[in-house]
């Protein structure tokens, strides 16, 4: 696995937060895999990536819709494939098509997933914190999409960065 | 006198039935797919699509060998266009296509949102409006002025997560099974509703709701007190779920003077919520209308009734007319 940049957050808005960060650096194409705990503040995420997009329709989960569209600076899709189980249900939701259609898509629930994937998205890791607010972010990017941003990754992502595990080189980082 | 087939194929139930004109309802057979649902730990959309495939013809031809008609004797077919999956959807639109140019009758669309609104009117077809009704479901939760037929205003709806769907994430993870609203209806009879003070999220003002926060603090409480008895944590979330929405519909029939107060939906079917609206219907003089359970959950002779109700309005519907996963309930401005 690559270089895994963990950071922290004590609040909902600072989880939005870094999801305003990262919008900043999508391409039209782009894929992130939300993974994660019920509550570990996945669509919070959305919503404050979707917001830095532009767009002003209310996002809302999307667990029983399968997948939402939304309109932003980027196109935005919204998937949650919690409720799926096979490859085959997966390749259904038109996954490989929104990525050629140029929006930015969004996965959450990312298991059912994994064998679907394109070469480079950049996966996030919600983790429950101690406190009830708290909560870790590994930010992981996967392919050479991201390989390649990987110093504007850091630099984005820099005041939430947890102490010792970012900084350094480009590879090798510290995983948990 | 008109007599239409209704087809509902949204979610996770392959449903057809026979209506005359939006209220005497002939058949109405519901193909329940949530046995198959069980051994999965929530609904499976592939499994649903694949069965929707499978189920279709047998539920059509039950509906209308118990309404008494033969084919010829059905004057529209009606469907679900949206919103809904996709690849379920596009089941019940293509059969509904194919029986009205194969009987050479009017295809009608029918929206999935405005069903659940027409579902109050099958089973009291002179309800009085303005009408407020709680439409809450796994996919959805807004609160809707219904002013006249086809005449909406949505005055709020939830933020981040369905109602619906925070039952059942809540029940999954207490370990409650699927589906989620009815297993934790059942065990919060057995819990204490003030056991713990879960947050209502936004009471104050407006109609919106929003769910995410209380899943959370479900989350949250249970790993700070790993002990506690899940039948206080059930009671004390569906507490709180049905405190919001029943905060929210009762501000709202006042503040717009609505004659009655209607639940639709799914989540119409949870007993708690039932016993507070009817509570506020009676404190504030208001009729209540809590359709039968059948009536709540997804059906097709709401499905028939809304067909019924647009072919009036609009006439039928070009058979060019596709199936909207994302399909939004009309409403004025």
């Amino acid at each position: 696995m690559g270089p895994v940049l963990r950071l922290h957050t004590g609040a909902v808005a600072q989880t939005r937060a870094v999801a305003a960060a990262l919008a900043e650096l999508v391409r039209p194409g782009d894929l992130l895999l939300l993974a994660g705990d019920l509550g570990a503040g996945k669509t919070a995420f959305t919503q404050g990536f979707g917001a830095a997009l532009g767009v002003e329709d209310r996002i809302t989960s999307p667990t029983f819709t399968i997948a939402n569209h939304y309109r932003g600076r980027l196109e935005l899709n919204h998937l949650d494939v919690y409720r799926l189980e096979q490859l085959d249900e997966v390749l259904d939701t038109g996954i490989h098509e929104l990525l050629d259609e140029g929006g930015v898509t969004l996965i959450e629930w990312g298991d059912a997933i994994l064998p679907a994937l394109p070469a480079s998205y950049l996966e996030i890791r919600f983790l429950l914190g101690i406190g009830d607010d708290d909560r870790t972010l590994d930010v992981i990017p996967v392919g050479d999409l991201w390989a390649a941003r990987l110093r504007a990754l850091r630099a984005a992502l820099a005041p939430w960065a947890e102490t010792g595990a970012t900084g350094g080189g480009d590879a090798g980082e510290p995983s948990c | 006198m008109k007599r239409i087939l209704g087809i509902e194929t949204s979610c996770d139930e392959t449903a057809a039935a026979v209506v005359v004109d939006a209220h005497d309802v002939l058949s109405s057979v519901v193909s329940s797919q949530v046995d198959l649902h069980a051994q999965y730990g929530g609904v499976v959309p592939e499994v649903a699509s694949r069965a929707h495939v499978e189920l279709l013809t047998p539920v059509v031809a039950r509906a209308l060998i118990e309404a008494g008609l033969d084919d010829d004797h059905v004057d529209a077919v009606g469907a679900t266009v949206g919103p809904g999956l996709i690849g379920a959807l596009l089941v019940g639109v293509s059969a509904a296509k194919a029986l009205a140019l194969v009987w050479d009758v009017p295809f009608v669309a029918v929206n999935h949102l405005e069903a659940h609104l027409y579902a109050a009117f099958l089973e009291e077809p002179d309800l009085e409006l303005p009408l407020v009704v709680l439409l809450v479901s796994g996919g959805h939760t807004m609160l809707v002025l219904m002013e006249g037929h086809g005449r909406y205003r949505l005055l709020g709806s939830t933020i981040d997560d369905a109602a619906g769907e925070a039952f059942d994430k809540v029940a999954r993870y207490l370990g409650l099974g699927y589906p989620g609203g009815p297993a934790i209806d059942a065990i919060a009879m057995e819990g204490d509703p003030e056991a713990i003070a879960f947050p209502r999220a936004i009471m104050d003002d407006g109609y919106d709701t929003s769910f995410s926060g209380l899943k959370t603090a479900v989350v949250n409480h249970v790993r700070n007190h790993p002990d506690v008895a899940t039948a206080d944590v059930a009671a004390s979330f569906q507490e709180a779920v049905v405190d919001a929405l029943v905060t929210k519909a009762r501000r709202a029939a006042q503040a717009y003077g609505a004659k009655g107060l209607c639940l639709a939906g799914g989540v119409a079917a949870n007993s708690r919520l039932r016993e507070r609206a009817l509570d506020v219907c009676v404190a504030d003089g208001l009729r209540a209308f809590l359709p039968s359970r059948t009536m709540c959950t997804d059906n097709a002779a709401m499905v028939a009734a809304a067909a019924w109700w647009r072919l009036e309005q609009d006439g039928p519907s070009p058979l060019d007319v596709g199936a909207d996963p994302n399909l939004r309930l009309p409403t004025l401005r």
